[in-house]
């Protein structure tokens, strides 16, 4: 069975997966993955995973802590090499394409990226347009205009010259997606962009992608801790629970009492939002009872 | 002029203040200007010997090997991002010195003694770096591991000495205290023609360097090629550390120490910044060997000597700054 995977999955697969994609939407799917396994050793952490990220849109990977969401991502960005299936970047193996020109097409911001002793916002944005330059490339005009406007959208033109150390969580946080906004790829992956934040500086963050999204017409794609902004702030939906894809789809349609109890074995009931209107979970606890 | 290139200025000025001291002071006092003449334009003479033979290629030696180190160290510490990853204290060094002596005590040609170095510098970081992965690296584990084979390496070096006939060995131990007495014009060529191959080598890889120290996932993300770069700049640190071991000795604490002064001069890694690493290599060299020469004169101590002494206190500091960190 496993064999027979391995026959030019992607062709034959993602095809597949583009008519049926076309069925309830226009856009076409430049990420996806078929049939992933992923493990980092042991047993697999991702099994038979086939899954594509919609062109275009805010995509939220949720699911409980161990399901493998995190995994996904790093899947995605390359990061992890699969045990089977692949990931496809425009249709082809992400693997097999040079790690370059992958950079200048998906960027990826870490849960906890690591910031050299002493470096500047400007510095470090800067850093961002590494797989835009050749060995003996000068700075050129449109890495300077990349690296303003990353400025200018995370509205930290001001603190160009500051030290990351000096700044707030929120600020710094901010720098890190100014840096992959400077990389200009048409897809952004972040993992879990909120954590460390409070829950003003959560608010702007993901308002601040979403805006990035509607503006720039980049695809994100975010791990999120939290369900409801994960129902609030995305368009698409990926649900992952031991390793496998719960569901797919727009937060209204697929965010279920029956989902969440499947997903992260609670009971909730889904009420609308009442600000939004998109789903919003209201968790039932033991100590409800009276 | 920037703030990178003026203290780069100061630095150079130094230098060649220091040289020129250099020169001039020693058991036959020259003046300066006579003595500037001597090396410079008026060969022969009366001092010829003393400047020419003696504290010129003296100078010159320590000015690369400041250089040398100082840049080997920035390489290392940048990699890992850890001030304490540099190649005298993780056993880089010893394991130069550890081919080196043992070149000597099978007897092979000593001018094989810089690649004997370069191999057993080698050899030891690739042990090092292997027995810390953990699917990535960790500055505190490589560290650790470096000491060990550090400590490991000098039971080597000290079981050689013992083991084969002194006539053999005698001159080897050099290797356990680096020292500049005995530079001479042949130390000077061998490490300028290493600078002048891995100079321009190491100043290509700082661009990659700047990517490689935002962590792992962070530069495959920009599309770095981990492997292939880590390997660059590993054996790029070890050929510079390398020839200074097989031609003076392990002088401790100057590719410590410099990277970690450069940086907090003029920040994170840029062409700049090493650039002024390697000239504050050469001025902290130069200044230690003057005062290893003159403090207890006549009697002169090993360079290596003072390199620790300046080195050792601030190695304190910042391990206790790294308590406070954890």
């Amino acid at each position: 069975m496993r064999s027979e995977r391995k026959v030019h999955p992607f062709v034959s697969v993602n095809r597949a997966v583009h008519v049926s994609g076309d069925a309830s939407a226009p856009s076409r799917p430049v990420l996806n993955t078929v049939q992933l396994d992923v493990s980092y050793g042991g047993p697999l952490v991702l099994a038979d995973l086939t899954t594509s990220i919609p062109v275009g849109e805010v995509t939220a990977i949720v699911g409980a802590n161990a399901s493998g969401k995190s995994t996904l991502l790093r899947a995605l960005a390359r990061l992890l090499k699969p045990a089977g299936g692949v990931v496809c970047l425009d249709g082809a193996d992400i693997h097999r394409q040079s790690t370059r020109s992958v950079a200048v097409q998906l960027g990826l911001l870490p849960q906890s990226p690591r910031a050299p002793e002493g470096v500047t916002v400007g510095d470090l944005v800067r850093r961002g347009r590494y797989p835009h330059q050749r060995l003996f490339d000068p700075w050129s005009k449109a890495d300077e205009r990349a690296v303003a406007r990353a400025l200018e959208l995370t509205g930290l033109s001001a603190l160009v010259g500051r030290p990351l150390d000096e700044l707030s969580g929120g600020q710094r946080q901010r720098a890190w997606i100014a840096m992959a906004l400077a990389q200009d790829t048409a897809v952004m992956l972040l993992d879990e962009p909120t954590t460390f934040l409070d829950i003003a500086h959560q608010v702007e963050m993901l308002d601040l992608l979403v805006r990035l999204n509607r503006s720039e017409n980049r695809t994100i794609v975010m791990v999120l801790h939290d369900l409801n902004q994960a129902c609030r702030y995305a368009s698409h939906l990926i649900a992952v629970a031991e390793g496998r894809v719960e569901a797919v789809g727009h937060p209204s349609e697929v965010v279920t009492t029956e989902l969440i109890e499947r997903v992260f074995g609670l009971r909730v009931s889904v009420i609308t939002c009442p600000v939004s209107g998109t789903p919003l979970c209201v968790p039932h606890t033991h100590c409800d009872q009276p | 002029m920037n703030r990178t290139a003026r203290l780069c200025a100061t630095a150079a000025i130094a230098i060649l203040g220091l040289a020129i001291v250099g020169l001039t002071v020693g058991d036959y006092p020259v003046a300066a200007r006579t003595a500037i003449a001597t090396a410079i334009w008026d060969r022969g003479g009366e001092f010829d010997f003393v400047i020419n033979s003696l504290r010129f290629p003296r100078v010159v030696v320590a000015v690369l090997a400041g250089i040398c180190l100082a840049a080997s160290g920035l390489l290392f510490q940048t990699l890992i991002d850890n001030p304490l990853v540099s190649p005298d204290i993780i056993g880089i060094d010893t394991g130069a010195a550890t081919a080196a002596v043992a070149n000597l005590a099978i007897g092979l040609d000593v001018r094989l003694l810089p690649f004997a170095a370069f191999a057993g510098a080698l050899t030891a970081a690739l042990l090092i770096f292997a027995l810390s992965w953990r699917g990535g690296f960790s500055g505190g584990r490589l560290v650790l591991v470096g000491i060990g084979i550090n400590a490991l390496l000098s039971a080597v070096i000290t079981y050689m000495l013992v083991r084969f006939p002194v006539e053999r060995v005698s001159a080897a131990a050099r290797w356990q205290a680096g020292t500049l007495s005995a530079s001479s014009w042949d130390d000077a060529r061998t490490m300028a023609l290493v600078l002048v191959v891995l100079l321009p080598v190491a100043l290509l890889l700082v661009r990659r360097l700047r990517i490689m120290q935002l962590g792992g996932e962070t530069a495959v993300a920009l599309g770095m090629r981990l492997e292939r770069n880590r390997v660059a700049v590993i054996t790029t640190g070890c050929g510079l550390a390398a020839v200074v071991v097989a031609a003076v000795g392990p002088l401790g604490f100057v590719a410590l120490l410099v990277p970690h002064v450069a940086r907090s001069l003029a920040g994170p890694i840029t062409v700049g910044v090493l650039f002024l690493t390697a000239l504050l290599g050469a001025f902290m060299l130069l200044s230690a060997d003057l005062v290893a020469q003159r403090l207890f004169a006549p009697t002169v101590l090993p360079a290596g000597v003072v390199t620790a002494a300046m080195g050792g206190p601030y190695l304190l500091l910042v391990l206790r700054r790294f308590n406070r960190a954890v």
